[in-house]
């Protein structure tokens, strides 16, 4: 007899009913519609958070004052620092239920298949990026650690106190160590939303063969615009471009 | 030409398994796969030995029942090819090929190369059916289907449930095969009466018996009848109108 990976009452269970979403949530294709909105939520914060940070390329006091103005959204009519904190809130209950559902659906996969194959798989499409999301996920969250370690919270940022974000920028990037790790935090990043972005659209089901293969090229798009962005800024840095 | 074949060889459902070591010669390049193990297993019985169980029916490519990971790919390195139509061509003399069964626990060794896909079936009394009047039977090309639909549904019917997608995703995952059965039907009139039973049904016990999607498009590589992961796309949004109209009408 085969063994049941999980036991879940199914459509056939006597219904004691919850919450839709949360019934939803209970089944594999319910978490991967969970990993596939936050990502698109994740997108939309990269993509805004890079394209701000360009602004270290004008000049520090206009990067000052952006990331000023970042806490005075919609200021006076919401608190001061209330639209922020509100974002910030809403991007760490996505990223919880973003890995708690990756780690649910670890933990399922791996039920799958208890006993892997003794002899070398052969991977005919399963690319690098496919294979390592966990591996990349992994990374890309130990580098949210420690960027808000290093930025928002200043804990372990090289500069003197009372600095400007711009000078705690620079701090950071001067140290090659800091700058180093943060390319490779951003490859993998790159690597982690090259499969994500195409991947959410087959999760949330949005196919059509008339534009199928554009999924791929948004995924390339994508991540090159992100990812390139956010490495030119240490490496700036180190050769100098900005100080 | 001759090989060397690394079989898995296991006595039975929970006995250990290991790999042997066989020599398969005088072998034509004109005979398929599965006649390559023939002429191996005479030899095993001539001197003795247990032949090797492995999973053959139709030797056509229409039955799925034959499946062997051959050189870590299911069905072999041919693209759209199921073990059977396999031929030894694809393969040089003096090659090495390991030989392993299907892994994955909805797929339990029974021995050798044969596992049991029964869980394949729990998918299919789940709703891999339609309801048809018996008493008489209805004139052909009654119902009038557009060509796109029903090009979409062959495609779909195209799956010989071998569960060749499942031994070769990553994460053990039965997508491929759930999906391509849940969209032949639910893409025709006659499946519309239990679509939304039919997608929740088979997609849960789906999940009882095996992993989760990441997407990787291993199934489609390996699939012998070339079935697209875009059913798997289909699937995953017909499951949420299936639960939401599922439990409104409950
Ligand atoms: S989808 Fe392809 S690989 Fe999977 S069971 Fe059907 S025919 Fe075999
Ligand atoms: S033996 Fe029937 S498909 Fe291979």
């Amino acid at each position: 007899m085969a063994t049941k990976v999980s036991e879940r009452g199914g459509a056939s269970a006597p219904a004691k009913r919850s919450p839709f979403l949360v019934e939803l949530y209970r089944s594999a294709l319910g978490k991967k519609y969970v990993m596939a909105i936050t990502g698109i939520i994740f997108m939309g914060y990269v993509l805004a958070h890079m394209f701000g940070n360009l602004k270290l390329y004008q000049s520090a006091a206009e990067f000052n004052a952006y990331a000023e103005f970042l806490g005075t959204i919609l200021y006076p009519i919401a608190p001061d620092g209330a639209v922020l904190n509100v974002l910030r809130v809403m991007l760490l209950g996505a990223l919880i239920l973003h890995v708690t559902a990756a780690f649910q659906l670890t933990q399922m996969n791996r039920n799958a298949r208890p006993d892997s194959y003794r002899s070398k798989r052969d991977f005919v499409a399963a690319d690098f990026a496919a294979r390592t999301m966990r591996w990349t996920g992994v990374i890309v969250l130990l580098f949210i650690g420690y960027h808000l370690a290093d930025f928002t919270f200043g804990w372990v940022n090289p500069a003197a106190e009372g600095a400007t974000l711009y000078e705690k920028v620079i701090a950071s990037f001067s140290n090659p160590a800091i700058a180093g790790f943060y390319l490779v935090a951003n490859l993998a990043l790159g690597l982690h939303l090259y499969h994500g972005v195409w991947s959410l659209f087959q999760s949330m089901g949005w196919n059509n063969r008339r534009f199928n293969h554009w999924r791929r090229y948004l995924a390339v798009a994508f991540t090159v615009v992100v990812v390139g962005g956010n490495l030119s800024f240490p490496i700036a840095v180190q050769v100098g471009l900005i100080s | 030409m001759n090989l060397t074949l690394r079989v898995w060889r296991q006595a039975g459902p929970d006995a250990p398994g290991r790999f042997e070591t066989y020599q398969a010669t005088d072998i034509s390049e004109h005979s398929s796969f599965l006649e390559m193990l023939d002429n191996v297993n005479e030899g095993l019985i001539e001197v003795g030995e247990e032949p090797i169980e492995f999973m053959h029916d139709c030797r056509e490519g229409i039955c799925g029942t034959c499946g062997i990971m051959i050189n870590g790919q299911a069905h072999g390195p041919a693209q759209s090819t199921a073990t059977c139509q396999l031929h030894m061509r694809s393969f040089s003399d003096g090659d090495e090929l390991v030989l392993e069964p299907w892994r994955a626990s909805g797929f339990p060794i029974i021995k050798d190369l044969v596992v049991d896909r029964a869980a394949f079936d729990r998918i299919i009394e789940e709703g891999g059916y339609i309801t048809v009047d018996t008493a008489s039977a209805p004139d052909a090309n009654l119902i009038p289907i557009p060509k796109e639909t029903a090009d979409f549904a062959m495609d779909a019917a195209a799956c010989i449930g071998c569960g060749a997608c499942v031994a070769a995703c990553p994460n053990g995952a039965a997508q491929l095969f759930t999906a391509a059965k849940i969209a032949h039907l639910n893409v025709l009139p006659q499946g519309q009466a239990e679509r939304y039973q039919r997608t929740e049904g088979m997609v849960d016990v789906m999940e009882e018996y095996f992993g989760s999607c990441t997407n990787m498009g291993e199934c489609e590589a390996a699939c012998p009848k070339g079935i697209s992961i875009d059913f798997i796309a289909t699937m995953n949004k017909d499951y949420r109108k299936a639960k939401s109209q599922n439990r409104r009408s409950s």
